[in-house]
């Protein structure tokens, strides 16, 4: 596998860290993108385990809890022969920002390659970067952006469909909290889908069509006719204050059922980043349609576009140590 | 000075005088004797300099009044790793302030005699700048119950405010304004309805959809204000909008002063200077309440300052500590240090074509201290010695690490400006000479 993956053309994805989408060129999405396919075959073979990234230390750096990211993170570092280490801290009990630049200067004093960091304020992965050397990667910020969860979701599509251009894609849901959003909207339009967003009112962010997308607050408008319907976990922690009345009238507008699904093309997808809220965003019968949902997919991908990030990433770490190197014979 | 004989009087000779109340602006002289304006005038020593008295050559720079900054937060009591009275004092003066008003949100808060006490007593010993107050105009900010208007105005407070918290409680508010009537005091306000401001980090719009950051839309700034001029208009008491950011306020604002009513409002050159994109990414030395604003807002305060809408330009000098400003945006305090770069930034329009200096200088000197009923302010016979040399033409980069100002929070580092000060006196006393 790994000769196979270093028949790709490395130097297409430049970037030390991957901190979002919206930075990222078609070019390096699409590299990315098939690094990954090749990591999804890989996990398929009985002999997952590579030594790629042997030697190399992996840091989870969880601000906010998330059993799902963390455990693929993990796993991909693992497959990769990589040390990783897991860290959970809470942001409730120290002042949130001392935390943040402390825990970094600390850990870097350790040495680590890559650094894998959750935060619940938007920016604050980026802040970090700026204070330490190795690399790092988003595993979402905030309302801010959550690029794997973007790059799985795209190679899931091209997987299942064959290709991101020209396809309709509806993102329903609290796209106002939604960092998943934000970074699908990113990736998918640059990548030359189209995108609607489909959200109460209450649930919509200010001048979202400058982003290049359709919005709705009629899901039923918003379905018809798209290939893909994303859903959105309604994140009830994020809220505070009253931005949908109740679940039962949320589920009657905006949940995706049997009924509002048929105003999509025939074979529309269905795609939820997890963890779902059955009988709230989407209908239980469908979330388990094996025909239609792509949910379970998107796990596996998980490992597989994760697994390519740190592959490429210790790279561009390598390519630097050697140019560094380099620079002092 | 030369001819140094220690009587008291002194003479600035050969400088632009600008009196932004009278509308001078000649060449000419000043006398000071004693700590005050004795003359002053273009023909001023026309026939020869007294014997023995000091003389300072302005060489032709502009010699105004010193700058009456409105809105100052300074550190002292409470937060004094942020900003103490003395470093506050030599920031003014490096600035060209000569006289600036505290806000009251210190720690202790200043909703009792003692805290103005305090302040003033540590402002006389640091004899650097005149430093007066605002008390609170509800007990600890809290909006619910008001301060003794009476006393505090005995004690020379200024005016009467929750500084960088709204009073949210409009039947505290109507109180408020009618209970300050009786002393024809000013109540101040932080124009936020804090139920559509409290959770916005950033302007809202498209820059905060992208950041993922909570937006904070211009409705709630304009809100305030309407309801608050309903009750000055039912009251007939003096209100004073602060900071003004948006557009729409101006307009509003604007109005008001054509049917009559006692509105006034200031902004700070942050509004008229930078837009929403100066939050950048994440940047924040660039968060300030209220937020930095569309450029459309920007260009309406712009021009709110030049046609004289807004009364006053005040630094709204809020030192913010390394640990307050180095975190994730949402965490992180609001503000912008000023006192330093308040003139420079101020000139910026002048020095465009889009107002006049002596706009700017008024709304820099004589009009605040009107508002706020100082006896400061202008070129006056019997007025104190409060001035302010600078060089209007002169290029400079703004370098916040040679800042007096305990913290450094500016998101004007390395920003070119034009018009430095060169010496700043207060009560005929040198507290400021550049290098």
């Amino acid at each position: 596998m790994s000769e196979e993956a270093n028949s790709l053309d490395f130097s297409r994805y430049p970037q030390r860290h991957l901190l979002g989408i919206a930075e990222r060129t078609s070019d390096e999405i699409s590299f990315l993108l098939d690094l990954a396919d090749r990591y999804v075959v890989q996990n398929r073979l009985p002999g997952k385990k590579l030594d790629l990234l042997s030697g190399r230390t992996v840091i989870n750096l969880f601000f906010e809890s998330s059993t799902r990211t963390r455990t693929s993170f993990e796993l991909a570092a693992k497959r990769l022969g990589a040390d990783v280490i897991n860290m959970s801290v809470s942001t409730s009990s120290i002042k949130k920002g001392e935390t943040l630049i402390d825990t970094a200067m600390t850990l870097n004093a350790m040495r680590p390659d890559v650094l894998v960091v959750r935060h619940p304020d938007s920016g604050a992965v980026q802040l970090l970067s700026e204070k330490v050397n190795c690399a790092v990667i988003n595993g979402g910020d905030g309302s801010h952006e959550h690029p794997t969860q973007a790059l799985l979701d795209a190679l899931t599509i091209r997987r299942r469909v064959g290709r991101l251009e020209g396809l309709t894609v509806a993102i329903c849901g609290d796209i106002l909290h939604s960092r998943v959003a934000r970074s699908n909207i990113h990736l998918l339009t640059v990548m030359g889908a189209h995108v609607r967003l489909i959200a109460p009112p209450t649930l919509m962010p200010s001048s979202v069509e400058r982003l290049g997308v359709e919005a709705f607050t009629d899901m039923r408008a918003g379905l018809q006719g798209v290939d893909i319907v994303m859903m959105l976990r309604l994140q009830t922690e994020r809220m505070q204050g009253n931005y949908v009345p109740s679940i039962r009238e949320y589920f009657r507008f905006y949940g995706l059922d049997q009924e509002k699904l048929s105003l999509a093309k025939p074979d529309a997808l269905v795609m939820h980043p997890g963890p779902m809220n059955r009988g709230v965003e989407i209908d239980s019968e469908l979330a388990d349609d094996l025909d239609r949902s792509l949910i379970r997919d998107q796990v596996e991908m998980g490992v597989a576009v994760r697994m390519a990030c740190l592959d490429v990433l210790t790279r561009v770490l390598r390519r630097d140590a050697e140019t560094e190197a380099g620079v002092g014979t | 000075m030369t001819g140094a004989r220690d009587n008291g009087r002194k003479a600035l000779i050969n400088a632009r005088l600008l009196d932004p109340a009278s509308g001078l602006d000649q060449t000419g002289a000043i006398l000071i004797d004693q700590g005050v304006i004795q003359d002053f005038g273009p023909q001023l020593f026309n026939d020869g300099l007294p014997e023995g008295i000091e003389v300072f050559d302005c060489k032709g720079h502009c010699l105004a009044p010193g700058l009456v900054d409105m809105r100052v937060q300074l550190g002292e009591p409470g937060e004094e790793h942020k900003e103490t009275i003395h470093t506050a004092g030599l920031a003014a003066a490096a600035g060209g302030v000569t006289s600036l008003v505290v806000l009251p949100n210190t720690e202790p808060v200043m909703d009792d005699v003692s805290g103005i006490e305090f302040v003033a007593r540590r402002a006389r010993e640091e004899k650097l700048v005149k430093v007066f107050t605002y008390a609170a105009l509800t007990r600890r900010l809290e909006g619910r119950e008001i301060t003794e208007i009476g006393l505090l105005d005995e004690y020379g407070a200024r005016g009467f405010t929750d500084g960088t918290k709204a009073v949210a409680d409009a039947q505290v508010m109507r109180r408020a304004l009618a209970y300050a009537k009786a002393f024809d005091q000013l109540i101040i306000q932080h124009p936020a309805e804090p139920s559509l401001s409290a959770s916005g980090q950033m302007n809202s719009g498209e820059l905060a959809t992208r950041l993922g950051l909570s937006g904070q839309h211009p409705l709630a700034e304009v809100m305030m204000i309407e309801r608050d001029l309903r009750l000055v208009e039912m009251t007939g008491s003096r209100y004073h909008v602060a900071h003004v950011s948006t557009a729409e306020s101006v307009a509003v604002i604007r109005r008001a002063k054509a049917r009559g009513l006692p509105v006034t409002c200031d902004t700070a050159p942050h509004y008229f200077t930078l837009n929403e994109h100066g939050v950048g990414d994440y940047r924040t030395f660039a968060k300030v309440s209220p937020p930095l604003r569309a450029e459309s807002d920007r260009a309406a305060i712009a021009e709110a300052v030049a046609d004289g809408t807004i009364d006053a330009i005040a630094s709204d000098h809020c030192p913010q500590d390394q640990d307050s400003k180095r975190l994730p945006f949402a965490a992180a305090e609001a503000g912008i240090v000023g006192l330093e770069t308040l003139l420079a930034l101020s000139l910026a329009p002048v020095h465009r074509g889009d107002a006049t200096l002596l706009g700017v200088l008024a709304q820099l000197t004589h009009r605040p201290a009107d508002i706020l009923r100082l006896p400061v302010g202008r070129l006056k016979a019997g007025l104190p010695a409060d001035l302010l040399l600078f060089d209007l033409e002169e290029s400079w980069r703004i370098d916040s690490s040679r800042f007096r100002s305990k913290s450094k929070n500016t998101p004007f580092d390395n920003h070119p400006v034009q018009g430095r000060v060169l010496r700043t006196i207060v009560d005929g006393r040198v507290i400021f000479q550049a290098e």
